[in-house]
């Protein structure tokens, strides 16, 4: 029972991490930023690429060489999510929502098969992968990686959090999410902030990525796909837009998960997954914290 | 389908659609009717055949009117040009049966195995986009998981004919019946909400679908469905069955278009508060459209169980969904005449460049791209042909 709930929380952190990015970017220019889940993958084999240009590493160094990898890692993603913004979806602001969608389809295939393209089709093995002693803490087994892996995310969560509600550039962020063109006239200058909320979410999903890969220890040009879906899912349960909600919404999905898994097999936990959200979507579309939005018109 | 009966102000948003049109100038208020694929603002100087030339201003390749502000708009509004020769050609009526005439004499050209079982599928992968530009060019929904109908259908008629022993033809009533249930399952929550979250949903019930026909003993798990009987006797024969069946299945798509509910998706597409606000069930009007592309993908999927008589759930995977998108968007959305000719660049295209495999979706990809930022309107745009009557 605490397994399947560490599991869940486990899982569920880096859901969160990566919902972060789509919910930003989606707060801010109402835009599903559908290759999102791609920056995740193209984080995981960025981390691979300086891994491998780093040479072996030793495992009692795992920990630290993995966090430095980690911020070089958010900052490249971070810049592609940056030029993703300029090239695809900026001269495309002001279009009907359908051409931004489609356009951000056009993305995610492109950074998919253009990974497919660089790195081949076969999965790659992460260079290191964290070993750990086990731990059993009220009945349930977790080692020592997965809560470095959990402390990681919950710091940049937290900075984020701090980011958004304490700081200048946060509040210039949540001025363009209500009315970008009085953000504008206010002397916000709003595409130097939407670039800049690209890098931010773009870098949570790079790290979710670096993060993947030295746990699981395997990564292809696919595993961004899922994840976005499933990222997506939790911004929606949590409500999109909204940082805690989303934050909330990751970790719930991953205990849904889990539970999910355990009652129903393994095979059908996707199938699960999408359910939740088809029923959110029809119960409660603004989420669990979101507030109902009027369309104005 | 429904719809029509119920909106008595549906003769309303097409005359406030082409209203700001009917003035002969080439840049009508920019925001009156946003740039999807050119319904609006060209609708005016819509064909080449028989409108005034005075009216025939901005034809050709004017790029929709509407809020959107790329160089090619600032480059070709108020150059008033006659229409050109390929512009004539494109509205020319008898193009469709052209391109029928073509299929059907394909065959004499080239009749070997390969090529046969190639132009099928073209054609059914036509069918499919068809399906599609309803619910994307009509309606304006983005719908992600096409394939999922396209699997629904292909798996009903599989499985009852192979279980059943029945002749696939008989299955045809209970693929309705599945993809018009599964059509309003999946639409009928999403659709109330904002066309973003339809796209993703969309999405997830198509993973839904293939994972589902992957687990299921009835559907034959990853290894699928097999021996599924034919519709007609040898190739040749299933082509030209196909052939009419999909010529059949693209008329009614584009006489959908242009019937009184056409009308009503297209206002929907365009504006949706407005079309509300003249009487147009939204709600309504777009499930039928989400309905009518389920029963289109429905019915490609039974032709697409007989041609290989075998299908797994590889065959129903995103990329499915990606590739008839794309070729609704490559064509034009919202007019057929393109779609067709998208549908058959994108399924015959990749037979050509057999060495570019690997590249092929990194390409299509940046296409997709490429496409909305310089053409948004497709190759061979959607023209009203409202604005003449």
């Amino acid at each position: 029972m605490t397994q399947l709930v560490w599991n869940g929380l486990f899982v569920g952190s880096f859901y969160a991490l990566v919902a972060l990015g789509y919910s930003m970017v989606y707060g801010i220019i109402k835009l599903l930023n559908f290759a999102h889940g791609d920056l995740y993958m193209l984080g995981a084999f960025t981390g691979f690429a300086i891994l491998g240009a780093a040479g072996g590493v030793s495992s009692s160094a795992a920990l630290p060489v993995l966090l430095g990898v980690l911020l070089a890692t958010m900052v490249i993603t971070g810049l592609a999510g940056v030029v993703l913004e300029r090239v695809a979806y900026r001269p495309l602001r002001g279009a009907p929502r359908l051409s931004l969608l489609i356009t951000a389809v056009g993305a995610s295939f492109a950074l998919e098969y253009g990974m497919r393209v660089v790195a081949g089709a076969d999965p790659r093995v992460y260079p290191v992968r964290l070993g750990g002693t086990a731990l059993e803490v009220f009945g349930a087994r977790l080692t020592v990686q997965q809560l470095a892996l959990v402390a990681v995310a919950v710091v940049l969560m937290a900075g984020l959090n701090l980011l958004v509600t304490r700081t200048r550039e946060g509040r210039a962020m949540r001025a363009i999410a209500l009315d970008p063109r009085t953000s504008a006239l206010m002397g916000i200058d709003v595409n130097a902030v939407i670039s800049r909320t690209f890098f931010l979410g773009s870098a949570l999903a790079g790290a979710a990525g670096v993060m993947a890969g030295a746990y699981y220890g395997k990564i292809d040009f696919l595993m961004g796909f899922l994840i976005g879906l499933k990222a997506f899912t939790a911004a929606v349960i949590g409500g999109i837009g909204n940082i805690p909600g989303t934050m909330l919404g990751g970790l719930l999905l991953g205990l849904l998960e889990s539970f999910g898994t355990f009652w129903l097999g393994g095979e059908w936990r996707d199938v699960f997954a999408f359910g939740v959200l088809i029923v959110f979507l029809t119960v409660r579309p603004t989420g669990l914290l979101g507030e109902r939005v009027t369309e104005r018109v | 389908m429904k719809g029509p009966g119920q909106d008595p102000a549906a003769p309303g948003p097409d005359s406030a659609l082409s209203g700001p049109d009917s003035p002969p100038q080439a840049g009508s208020p920019p925001g009156s009717d946003s740039a999807l694929s050119g319904s609006g603002s060209s609708s005016g100087s819509g064909s080449g055949s028989g409108s005034p030339s005075g009216l025939a201003g901005p034809a050709g390749a004017e790029p929709p009117g509407g809020s959107r502000t790329t160089g090619s708009e600032v480059r070709l509004r108020g150059t008033t040009k006659p229409p050109t020769v390929a512009s004539r050609l494109l509205q020319n009526r008898w193009a469709g049966l052209a391109g029928l005439l073509v299929a059907l004499l394909a065959p004499f050209v080239n009749a070997t195995p390969y090529a046969l079982s190639v132009m099928t599928s073209a054609a059914i992968f036509v069918m499919l986009a068809a399906g599609l530009n309803i619910v994307v060019g009509y309606c304006g929904l983005l719908d992600l998981g096409y394939a999922a109908f396209f699997a629904v259908g292909a798996y009903t008629s599989g499985v009852l004919a192979t279980r059943f022993d029945l002749p696939l033809l008989a299955t045809v009533p209970a693929v309705l019946v599945a993809t018009v249930i599964a059509g309003i399952v999946i639409g009928a929550p999403t659709l109330r909400l904002r066309s973003d979250y339809l796209a993703v949903v969309t999405l997830g019930f198509g993973e839904i679908i293939r994972i589902t026909a992957n687990n299921l003993e009835v559907t034959g798990g990853p290894s699928g469905v097999y021996g599924i009987p034919h519709l007609a006797d040898g190739p040749v024969g299933f082509y030209y069955l196909t052939v009419a069946v999909v010529a059949v299945a693209v008329a009614g798509a584009a006489r959908l278009g242009r019937s009184r509910l056409g009308r009503a998706w297209r206002f929907v597409r365009e504006d949706e508060d407005a079309a509300e606000a003249m009487g147009v069930h939204t709600y309504r009007v777009k499930l039928a459209a989400y309905i009518a592309g389920a029963i289109w993908g429905g019915l490609a999927g039974v032709l697409f169980a007989a041609h290989l008589s075998a299908i797994s759930p590889a065959s129903f995977t995103f990329l499915q969904s990606a590739l008839v998108l794309m070729a609704v968007v490559l064509g034009g959305m919202g007019s057929m005449p393109g779609v067709v000719i998208g549908a058959i660049v994108i399924s015959i295209l990749p037979e050509i460049l057999r060495d570019l495999a690997d590249h092929r979706f990194f390409l299509f990809g940046v296409l997709l791209i490429v496409v909305m930022l310089l053409r948004p309107q497709g190759l061979w745009p959607a023209r009203s042909k409202e604005a003449l009557k």
